[in-house]
């Protein structure tokens, strides 16, 4: 009796160690077939075509992808340059100012806004801020500032909710300390809390990057997809993402390889992104 | 020229408190948007008949039961996969290198960008086990990209059952797995529905994965091989073809409801949990 | 122990039930006895679409399921057996040549102009100027001084590589260049842009957009008949070996009268006179 009993939970055990170990298997069946399908034409055609070429014509035998390359960058930093100081804004004032009944509104809603498909934030900037930066300012509409817009839209709410619990686990004893030595709120915020708080704000910052850089679905409707890069926030451009969804169901033989190579560069991107949030946040729990 | 510290906190106060409300009235701004435009053509027509004319015309019947069947299907996978990870990682086993490592997978895949599991996918399910566009090809897609929240939802939750619980059962006899069966995870159940709720959201909003794995066939999905095309994805080529504004603000309103719903339910679910245990 | 097994069953039914589902209906591309898919050219896609319809309506017994993915990714799906019929706009090269050729119609395509353009001519020249980059401003060709906001479709287009051998004669398109991934977002561009400029199947034409003539000839059916309109292209389908009898049925109704009166209506040039 006792024996059928502990064989169950032997055998329990090894199924939940296989299930932990799916994850893994998971992880290395992507980056495996990632890498099967994208390495070899780096070693095909080099890789300093690819990731220092100008010049994007697979079919003619040009992989160059490096005006993508730092479009997803421009996007990325425009996304956080209009996205993250009213994030933070927002995040600041949930934690410092809010009282407990508006807290419990805002915060749900804000990560309603992150439920949001993003192929509703690229529809609505293609009705509204496309014509918008048409007709008062120039230039065809799909641009860096128009993607800029709707990604930082859409990173609102990662920033916010990460730099939000950053701002909360700074200790109450910290703010009492500051007004109780006279300071106003504002001072207390701006220099006691907020310092205390930046490991955790600068890596929502990175995370928020990680999102913008990995978005494709709203980049594609607005960014106007160009290969140049652009010169000016009213040009278009094409992000490394736009690449691979635009080009991915038509492509074969070496495109085909191309797109997944520049998977490749944007997986590694987002990796160093993340390992360099996880750095920071690491740095706030140890000091 | 100093600002007196009173007049600039004021200041502040004012900008912060306008700055939240600026993004909040974003959201219910584009909330409105979609509601007012396309909430005369949601009808019942348009919820359960057929798109006529390349999705000008007719409704999104096949649309709405893509979607359904790509959701409960890839949860259904993920779930036992997920909490099985989580109660593993709990308590089956100490901190160690080996769920350090697991841990630092599941953080990986939780950080790739939903165009690279589009591409694998597509390379994967599609071309080499040759399931070619199908709902199965999807339903395996989205069951490892929602695996992540799973299991970090579970998790939190299963840790956050009080340990007395866990003590009194070993101590009337229990065995760890019925411990787990029939004190942990009930407890941990709000929780762990929350992170299967916030899946489903993912599951019914993604685009990117979806359109390279499971198609984007316009007809009524009959068996796992079939191609369908969920609401985003219907949604997504409406817009972007430009085939019919009306169609496409209606569509994209029954996905955003959707969503809504889905996540009112998952805050409700977490918010009991947390009224439980303080 | 008992919640344990009902999870157990009920879960494992659930898989069951899946797969039943799966094997019953089995994967469709092994030639199922009751279906047809296409995939391949976005061009070809509505149409087939729209005979998919009527096909259906006749034999309510055969389904037909239509995909996108270009003419290259539909070509190599028929290669490859996942599909029965390929779709192409674009004529078949080297290796591809083995598949058997079947034209459904012929296809115009058309530069498009929102209807806010005064410019009602373009000469082919000008085509070539304003893709290659040299030409980029719309006072060059007699409107007002402004950009134009030019689109194209991307590489692997069978739409493109037409518009590429037909217009563009071995020149390159410039790289500033905007582009979309269908005959629909790039109609969609130029409707609601008033200095946008696009090429588009001439079967996708209606009034959100304006035709311009080329070199004087308007595209119209009649001209691509009497082959004075040159900027046409034939509509494959491609299938490999002998097809199967569903795949076959859907070929012939596309052939005949019906079938081309459908393609007609739609802006189509059926290929019988």
């Amino acid at each position: 009796m006792a024996n059928g009993r502990i064989n169950k939970e032997v055998a329990i055990k090894w199924l939940l160690t296989l299930f932990a170990l799916s994850s893994l298997l998971f992880l290395f069946l992507i980056f495996a077939f990632i890498l099967l399908e994208g390495l070899p034409l780096f070693f095909k055609v080099g890789t300093s075509n690819i990731i220092a070429g100008f010049r994007w014509a697979p079919t003619k035998g040009f992989f160059g992808i490096f005006p993508m390359i730092v479009s997803s960058f421009m996007v990325t930093l425009g996304a956080l340059v209009l996205g993250a100081p009213l994030a933070l804004a927002c995040a600041t004032y949930l934690s410092e100012y809010a009282g407990r009944r508006t807290k419990t509104i805002l915060k749900p809603s804000l990560e309603l806004l992150a439920g949001i498909p993003s192929v509703v934030y690229g529809f609505l900037g293609v009705i509204y801020i496309v014509p918008l930066i048409r007709e008062c300012f120039g230039g065809p509409g799909f641009s860096l500032l128009a993607t800029s817009v709707v990604l930082g839209i859409m990173i609102l709410p990662t920033i916010t909710s990460i730099s939000f619990d950053s701002l909360m686990t700074v200790p109450a004893a910290y703010r009492e300390g500051s007004l109780a030595m006279g300071a106003t709120q504002w001072q207390t915020v701006y220099r006691v809390v907020l310092p205390a708080a930046r490991s955790g704000i600068l890596a929502s910052f990175i995370l928020g990057m990680g999102r913008a850089i990995g978005e494709t679905m709203a980049v594609i409707m607005v960014a106007g997809n160009a290969l140049k890069i652009p010169l000016s926030p009213l040009e278009p451009l094409r992000t490394l993402t736009s690449n691979i969804a635009l080009e991915l169901a038509y492509a074969t033989g070496d495109h085909r390889s191309a797109l997944f190579s520049t998977g490749i560069v944007l997986l590694v991107i987002i990796m160093i992104l993340n390992l360099i949030a996880n750095f920071w946040v690491k740095r706030k729990v140890a000091g | 020229m100093r600002i007196n510290p009173r007049v600039a906190n004021r200041l502040v106060t004012a900008g912060l408190t306008f700055q939240a409300l600026f993004t909040v009235s974003i959201l219910i701004l584009i909330i409105v948007i979609i509601f007012v435009k396309g909430f005369s053509n949601v009808t019942t027509e348009f919820i359960f008949s057929y798109p006529e004319d390349m999705g000008r015309h007719g409704g999104i019947f096949p649309s709405i039961i893509s979607t359904i069947f790509l959701c409960l299907l890839s949860i259904a996978f993920a779930t036992p996969l997920g909490v099985g990870t989580a109660i593993y990682l709990t308590e089956y086993t100490r901190e160690s290198s080996l769920t350090r490592i697991i841990r630092f997978g599941v953080e990986s895949l939780a950080g790739i960008p939903s165009i690279i599991y589009g591409l694998f996918g597509f390379i994967f399910f599609v071309i080499k086990l040759k399931m070619g566009w199908s709902l199965l090809s999807g339903t395996l897609t989205i069951m490892i990209m929602v695996l992540p929240t799973i299991i970090r939802t579970s998790e939190e939750a299963i840790k956050a059952v009080p340990k007395n619980l866990k003590m009194v059962s070993f101590s009337l006899g229990a065995t760890k797995w019925e411990t787990v069966t029939r004190v942990i995870l009930p407890s941990a159940a709000p929780g762990i529905l929350t992170g299967i709720m916030l899946s489903i959201g993912r599951a019914v909003s993604e685009t990117a994965a979806v359109i390279f794995t499971m198609g984007s066939s316009l007809r009524l999905p009959t068996s796992l091989f079939d191609s369908g095309r969920t609401m985003a994805v219907h949604f997504y080529i409406l817009a972007r073809e430009g085939i019919s504004m009306e169609k496409a603000y209606a569509t994209a309103l029954v996905l955003v409801c959707s969503i809504l719903v889905i996540n009112v339910i998952a805050y409700y679910t977490m918010h009991r949990m947390i009224a439980k245990y303080s | 122990m008992r919640t344990f097994l009902i999870r157990c069953i009920a879960l494992s039914a659930l898989v069951i039930f899946c797969t039943t589902c799966g094997f019953l209906s089995g994967p469709s591309a092994d030639g199922g006895k009751r279906s047809v898919s296409l995939a391949g050219s976005t061009s070809v896609m509505p149409f087939s679409e729209k005979l998919a319809e009527r096909f259906m309506l006749d034999h309510p017994e055969i389904g037909v399921d239509v995909q996108g993915g270009g003419s290259s990714a539909g070509i190599q799906a028929c290669l490859n057996k996942t599909v029965d019929i390929g779709m192409s706009s674009r004529e078949l090269k080297g290796d591809e040549k083995v598949l058997t050729e079947t034209t459904i119609c012929y296809d115009g395509i058309s530069i498009v102009v929102s209807p806010k353009n005064p410019i009602r001519n373009i000469t082919a020249k000008q085509i070539r100027g304003i893709y290659s980059g040299r030409i980029r401003n719309w006072k060059e060709l007699g409107w007002i001084d402004r950009e134009i906001d030019a689109v194209t479709r991307e590489e692997g287009s069978g739409t493109r590589a037409a518009f590429e051998e037909l217009l563009m004669k071995n020149e390159n398109i410039s790289d500033r260049i905007m582009v979309q991934d269908s005959n629909g977002s790039v109609k969609e561009i130029v409707a609601t842009d008033p200095y946008g400029i696009g090429y588009i199947s001439l079967g996708m034409l209606d009034q959100r957009v304006r035709a311009l003539s080329v070199d004087g000839t308007v595209p119209l059916v009649e001209n691509i008949k009497k082959k004075t309109y040159h900027v046409v292209r034939p509509f494959l389908y491609l299938t490999l070996g002998e097809p199967s009898r569903p795949a076959r049925m859907f070929i012939e109704f596309i052939l005949s009268r019906d079938g081309q009166a459908i393609l007609r209506k739609e802006g189509l040039v059926p290929i019988h006179g």
